[in-house]
Formats: structure tokens, sequence, C-alpha cells
């Protein structure tokens, strides 16, 4: 390896920039820099030389990725975090590659420069958080903690940001976000570890369960302020870092099935000295969710990060691999695969992108409304907006992961099972982020409202605006779906148990999935003839799943309906 | 402090040759080759930005070419190094290594205060391992080649190591001071995207808009050019074409067949026999 350019393998592709510049950051950018109005050595003075330097910048974590990132991502996996004597250890490779990416500057890529950062946009942030899990899954997890300086960013005192927020630009300090307890996992009401005030200075006691990087320098933690308090309300937020206080004890690390580099640490706090970051009792209503929304989107960029590397992993070993005297690209059900996995992969990408955009959108009026801005209405439909495009986005990718890793492992055949191949760790590796910051079936609730108050299909009605010429079918075909969308999700919403649309909740945001998906790819399309021929396959797939889901939900509510509870109860007679 | 020049060259590609990369006559077609910062001034770089890590030190990259060379002085700039000069003049063009190393040494005088020299080992287009010793040689600088590691550092000496056939040489060498460094000596850092930012619209003088130069003077962003005006007491003889006593003939290539093993005494006369046979089969001697 090395900063030479003559390396040509480079995660920054043609795809990625190519959906990349589908993004119209025109408004963040110009937000981000001041409106062009700053000098010296390292304003920015339009959004071209913006996107000139993001380009390069892009480049160079792509070169870093696929040459030095990507050839330890094996290593890593072998050997992983390690546990001795209270102490927890980074893989080898791990420390390389965080001090390459810490060095190179991208460890604070949404961060304002002041502080050492790059005061990106975060749909840029992504593309390179993308790139960092296609060259180590497990990477992403300490590379993604970021997220923890962005929240103090925002809510952190003055001082707690110039305290911490320059080590965590350079790379120099890692850290955590403690939040999951024993009892307390996707339910984070329940958090039970305790905050005490003695004297105007805050004391933590308790056990934290299942925290990524908890060995690091900087955590923040959610603990019970409100004595005797149950629920959201009675947690706040707290600062707490290693190095001022030494009454955190790791108590073990866990065994996991992948992204074996980051270690998952249980952290007993015992009487350990913390600052209260932002007010108290907004703890989980406000900070955590915040913490939770940028995770989620983290999480969805290592997936498809994962996916990418699958596909890649198994277009080349078909290109290879020779049976039956031909290579086993020509057979059909080999391509089959393949095809599909590209066409969810870009058609995800541009979904992906899409949400960072209106999350970029969503912080941007934030800043604004804290510089005293009347931003209120635009601001909360940015809200509106980003809340629902995150989970969507986590749901599709994260499941795409799987997907894509399994399908990947299928076209190695045997080989793909054994350890020889690096589609066996991506396996292992996706199988976590259709779990973590909320399952699946959590982005379904999240999701499933903004579709059945009908928000969805009032958004929807823009495709009628989009210029479709050469794909006027297309669009047809999409009005027509999403007609019926909203016609099966009517019916849904009318049997009384609320169970039954729960029950079929998943089965509706899928399709929500696919036709924004197609909302969003349609014009692209229509402006690039190159991408059609995927955009017809992924039609036609799209096609063939909204019958079947439509179809699902017909046959359950007629079956069952309000009876919904009859299922659950025949299993309970055997399994109570 | 004293000043680190590093010296580079940009050359073409050769690890990535496709098509036409070399033209009829049998030289080499620059214009369909990509080019890169010659590899092993990457290690020579990387060197002396770890003198700099240590001790503060200013890293300067000085490079002879064309006006395109400024790529790989923005590429050191990004990778941490603080200025950048380019050689640039038709005077200057044609120059052999002995010229090249002699315009490098004034440029070098002329920069002025610079102890240390790092230079790459060799450059992967024309491979001699000249230019390096001979600016020592030229600047009166002791020298030290195909450094495989740097040790120490302190204010008046550095400990590297050198690569001999049979054993590892391990020198303290005291400033003012030449090094020439292998690939094996370190792994060059990524360019970092901070100083991407600082430094992605620098340019020489001759590319910015008159309207612009007071912006660009400003936030140092003029990579400074050097010709032939611009270094005091060059001798115009020792430069260029007419100041390089290496003349090109002709380029053939030759296929090289295995023969006969032939054993030379490995004492003085031996020595002598083999460059009298290697004289006779291999160099054309024009009178």
């Amino acid at each position: 390896m090395s900063g030479a350019s003559t390396n040509k393998n480079n995660f920054y592709t043609a795809d990625r920039k190519f959906y990349l510049s589908q993004i119209d950051l025109t408004d963040i950018v110009r937000d981000l820099e001041n409106g062009y109005t700053d000098s010296g050595p390292t304003a920015l003075r339009s959004y071209e030389e913006a996107q000139r330097w993001y380009d390069m910048a892009l480049r160079n974590v792509g070169d870093i990725c696929a040459n030095f990132i990507w050839p330890r991502a094996e290593a890593v996996d072998e050997k992983g975090a390690s546990f001795r004597d209270g102490v927890v250890e980074w893989a080898p490779e791990t420390k390389e590659n965080m001090k390459v990416l810490g060095a190179a500057g991208y460890m604070g890529g949404t961060l304002p420069r002041k502080y050492g950062g790059l005061n990106m946009p975060v749909t840029v942030n992504v593309a390179i958080v993308e790139m960092v899990s296609q060259g180590d899954a497990s990477l992403m997890n300490l590379f993604g903690l970021q997220d923890i300086a962005v929240t103090v960013y925002r809510f952190g005192s003055e001082e707690q940001k110039d305290r911490v927020l320059p080590g965590f630009c350079s790379g120099e300090v890692s850290g955590s976000m403690a939040l999951t307890e024993p009892e307390a996992g996707s339910d984070l009401q329940a958090v039970t570890l305790k905050a005490i005030e003695k004297d105007g200075q805050w004391y933590l006691d308790g056990v934290k369960r299942f925290i990524t990087n908890g060995s690091g320098d900087v955590s923040l933690v959610l603990a019970r302020s409100e004595e005797g308090s149950k629920g959201g309300r009675g947690l706040s937020m707290f600062l707490y870092e290693r190095y001022r206080d030494s009454n955190m004890i790791v108590r073990r690390i866990e065994h996991k099935l992948g992204i074996h580099g980051s270690p998952t640490c249980e952290l007993q706090f015992n009487m350990a000295k913390a600052e209260l970051v932002g007010q108290r009792k907004m703890g989980l209503i406000k900070y955590v969710m915040s913490l939770m929304n940028g995770a989620r989107l983290t999480v969805s960029a290592q997936a498809l990060g994962i996916a990418q590397a699958s596909f890649d992993e198994a277009v080349r070993y078909a290109n290879e691999r020779e049976q039956f005297g031909k290579k086993i690209i020509h057979f059909p059900a080999v391509f089959q695969m393949l095809k599909k996995m590209q066409a969810e992969i870009e058609t995800s990408r541009l979904l992906l992108y899409r949400t960072s955009l209106a999350v970029d959108y969503y912080d941007m009026y934030e800043r604004k409304e804290h510089k005293g801005e009347d931003v209120k209405a635009p601001f909360k439909e940015a809200k509106v907006l980003a809340d629902f495009l995150t989970p969507l986005s986590k749901f599709t990718l994260t499941e795409l992961a799987n997907k894509a890793a399994y399908d990947a492992i299928q076209i190695h055949g045997g080989t793909g099972y054994m350890k020889d191949f690096p589609v066996e760790r991506l396996y292992r590796d996706a199988r976590i982020t259709n779990i973590y910051e909320g399952t699946t079936q959590l982005q379904v609730v999240a999701a499933i409202g903004t579709i059945t108050s009908g928000l969805f299909f009032k958004w929807m009605e823009a495709v009628k605006e989009i210029k479709a010429d050469e794909l006027s079918d297309a669009k047809k075909e999409l009005v027509r779906h999403i007609a019926r969308f909203a016609e099966v999700t009517e019916r849904m919403k009318k049997v009384e148990n609320k169970d039954f649309l729960d029950y079929v909740a998943g089965h509706l945001v899928e399709v929500a999935s696919i036709i924004y998906r197609q909302y969003l790819f349609l014009p692209v399309a229509e402006r690039h003839a190159e991408k059609r021929e995927l955009f017809k396959f992924f039609r036609n797939e799209s096609e063939a799943r909204i019958d079947h889901l439509i179809h699902q939900c017909d046959l359950a509510h007629r079956t069952y309906g309000e009876k919904i509870s009859d299922l659950k109860n025949d299993l309970l007679k055997k399994h109570e | 402090m004293s000043k680190i020049v590093v010296l580079a060259k940009q050359v073409p590609d050769t690890s990535n040759i496709r098509g036409n990369a070399m033209k009829e006559d049998g030289t080499v077609n620059r214009a369909a080759l990509p080019t890169v910062f010659n590899p092993e001034d990457l290690n020579a770089l990387e060197t002396a930005l770890e003198i700099k890590d240590r001790t503060g030190r200013e890293v300067i990259l000085l490079t002879m070419g064309p006006l395109k060379a400024v790529e790989i002085i923005k590429q050191a700039l990004y990778m941490g190094a603080d200025a950048g000069y380019l050689l640039t003049d038709k005077k200057f063009a044609g120059s052999d290594t002995w010229a090249t190393s002699y315009i490098l040494a004034e440029a070098i005088k002329k920069i002025g205060g610079v102890d240390l020299v790092v230079a790459g080992r060799q450059a992967i287009d024309g491979d001699t391992a000249q230019v390096g010793p001979q600016v020592a040689e030229k600047l009166g600088f002791d020298q030290v080649t195909y450094v495989t590691a740097l040790n120490e550092v302190t204010d008046t000496t550095v400990t590297v190591e050198r690569d001999g056939e049979f054993q590892t040489e391990v020198i303290r060498a005291r400033f003012p001071l030449l090094l020439t460094v292998t690939s094996a000596a370190n792994t060059p850092r990524y360019p970092s995207a901070r100083q991407m930012l600082r430094y992605f619209k620098a340019d020489i003088k001759e590319n910015i808009p008159a309207e612009e130069r007071a912006e660009y003077e400003r936030n140092g962003w003029i990579i400074p050019t050097l010709t032939f005006a611009d270094i005091p007491g060059i001798n115009e003889a020792h430069i260029g074409l007419k100041g390089s006593p290496t003349k090109v003939n002709a380029i053939r290539d030759i296929a090289v067949q295995g023969g006969d093993l032939k054993m030379y005494d490995p004492r003085l006369d031996g020595v002598k026999a083999l460059v009298r046979d290697l004289m006779k089969q291999y160099v054309e001697v024009q009178s």
C-alpha cells in the first residue's frame, strides 16, 4: 500500500460517484459553508469547489478502503478484539486501520473544522461509511462512533465540546454509546443504571451490556437521574471520560458470530464521575432518539457496504469458476441471482443517499433555527421525511445485506462455506445489521405510521410531476402500484383489532420501500439511458413482489382479520 | 531550524502500461502514459515527514519537469509537506543525470538553509540511481544511499540503516547530509482530506487568473516555479542537452541470451578483463 496513486482498486467506483451525483446538495453545502462568504485557506467559495474537494476526499478514502483496509479484514476477523485483565485491545490491524483513517482526517467527517472535522454533508460521509464497511464491516463500528461526537456537538456544553471533539476528529479518542442493559435492549425505557448527584457532581452506578467499544475513552451513558421514576422521562444523558475517572470497569467482552474487530463490552460503573449532557430528563426522548437515528443511517451504510462486497466477490467468482465446460456466470440460475443483487444494491443506494439528504436537510434547519431563523414549517417537514426514510432505509438495506451475503455464498457453492473466501465472513458480519440499533421489526414500527396516516401517499403525488417521456409506461405502472397500495392499506386499517395491522405492517413497509425506490429511480433512468435495462429488471421484480405482498395481506385479511389473535392462541396452546 | 528538501520526479506509470507506450522511433511515448509520483520518492517524502513529525522541521518538495509536474507537488502537500518548488524551463530540457543534479544542487542553494536532502533511490523510468548521489557531491554533503530504515534523529545527526549485500549497516551521519531511500524504508502515508482542502486549489502562478492572484497569495496557494533566470550563478553550459555528457544515440530492443558461464578472477586484473569484455559486447563508443 501507499499514498501513491498507483493503486488501481478503488471503492469510490463510477457507480457510487454516479448515485452521489444524483443527489442535489446545493442548499446543504451553501449552508455548511456559510453562504460561501468565509475567507482563508480552507474556505470553500462555491458548490463546484466543494464538489471538487469531496470528490478528491472520496477517491482518497476509496483507495484506503480498497488497498489498506480490505486486505486486513481477514486478519481482523480471525484475531478479533481481545480481553485480558480488564483491558480490551483491538486487533493490531484494527489499530492500523484507525490510525490511517485518523491521520488521513476522516474521523470527524461531519464535525465543524474548528474541532478538526471536515464539515461535510451527512450524505458524503455516508458514502465514506459505506466504503469503510465494504473494506471491513467491523471497522465501521469504531469509525461510525463519530455519531457520539456528533451528539456531544449538538447537545453538549461549549466546554464539553472543546474538551472532547478535537480528540475524536484526530482519531486519538474513541467512544461508545452506553445505552442497553441486560433488561433494557430494544426497550430503553427500562434502563436502571443510576445517576446520583452529590454536591454538584454526578456519579453513575450500575451495569451496561452489549456496548460496542465500551472500553473507549469517552462514553455517552443513558442513566436514570430521577430516583424512583419509571419510563423514558426519568432518563438523562451523561458524558463519561475514562481518562478523568477510573471507576468504570470492563467486566467482559462478548464472543460473537461476526464483526469480530469490534469489542462488545459489559461495563460496570461504580460511582463513576460523569457530567450531564444537555438537559436533565431529555436523555431518551431527545438525545438518544437523535443518536439512534444517526446510528441507523450509519448501519444502513454498513449494510450496503457488506452487500457491495458480497456482490463484488460473487460476480468475480462466477466469472472465474468453470463447471460443465463454462464459466458459471453463464448459467441463468447464477446470473439471475447476480442481477437481483445488482438491482437491489443500486436502487437501495439511491434510497440511502436520498435518506442522507433528508437528514442533511433536517440538520440544516436545526442549525438555522439555532441561529434564530424562522424555519419552523420546513424544519418539521424535513424531520417527518427523515424520520420515515431512516427506518425505511435500515429495513431495506440490512435485509438486503443478509440476502446478498447469502446468495454470494450460494454462488461460491461449497467453497463459499469455507473460511477460504471472504463471503463466509461477510455472511456473519451481515447478520447483526438487521438486529442492532433497532431490529427490522422495530423499523417497521417506526415507518408504518407514515403509511397509515396517508402522508406517504400525499408525497407520492409527486410521481405525477416526474418527466417521463422515454419511460411513460413505467410511470403509469408506478401510479397504478401506488393506487393499489393505497387501497390495500385502507382495507387493512379498517380492521379494528390493531394487532392485525401490526401483523401485516412488515408487508406494507416492504411495498413502500419498493415504490419509493421506483419513485427515486424513474427520473434517473429517464435521464440516463444506460440505467434503463437495470430499471426494467427492477420493475419486473417489483411488480411480482408487490403482487405477492398485497396478496399476502389480502389472504391474512380474509382468513383472520379481526380474529388475528386466533393464530397466536393456537401457538400458545402448545408453547406457553 | 534547517529545512529538509525532498527530491522527487513525476514519471510514467510503468506499472500500468497499455497500448502505445513506445513510439515508433523507440522512445517513450509520454503522452500516452499516465504519470505518477516516482514510488521511491514517496518513500523519501515519508522519511522526511517522519523527521518532521519528530522535530517539527519544514519539508520542501523540489521537482524538475514540465508544468504538469505540479501534480506531484500538490500530492506532497496533501501528504503533509510544507511547500514545493517546480523547476521548469526550456533550458533545462534534455538534461541527463549530471546536468539534472547540477540544476537541483543550485536550486537547493537558492532555497537556502537546507542541511538535509532526501531522495528516492532511483526513478522507475531511468533506473540510474545517479541523481541523488551526484547532488550530494555537488553540494558537498555527506551521503548515505540505499537507506532501509530511519532510526534516531537528533539536532545534528540522523541514524539510519543501509542495505549492504550481505549485511545491514547502521550509520549515524552528521548534517549536512543527503539520503537516498528504498521502498523498504517505510510505508508512505495517505494524503489527508484536511490537507486536500487546504491545497486543492494550489497552482503555479501562470495558471491563476490575474484577478485572483492576491487571494491565492494570501492563502498560500501559489506553488513557486524556479526558472533558469531565478537561480543566480547557474552556468548555462552545464545544463540541458548541451550540458549533458550522456548522449542517447539510439534505443534498441536487446534480447539477452544466456551463454556459457565465464569465470573471472575476483582481483583487479579479473575485473579489468570483465569490464573489457562488457565494453566489447554491449558498449558502443562514438568518436
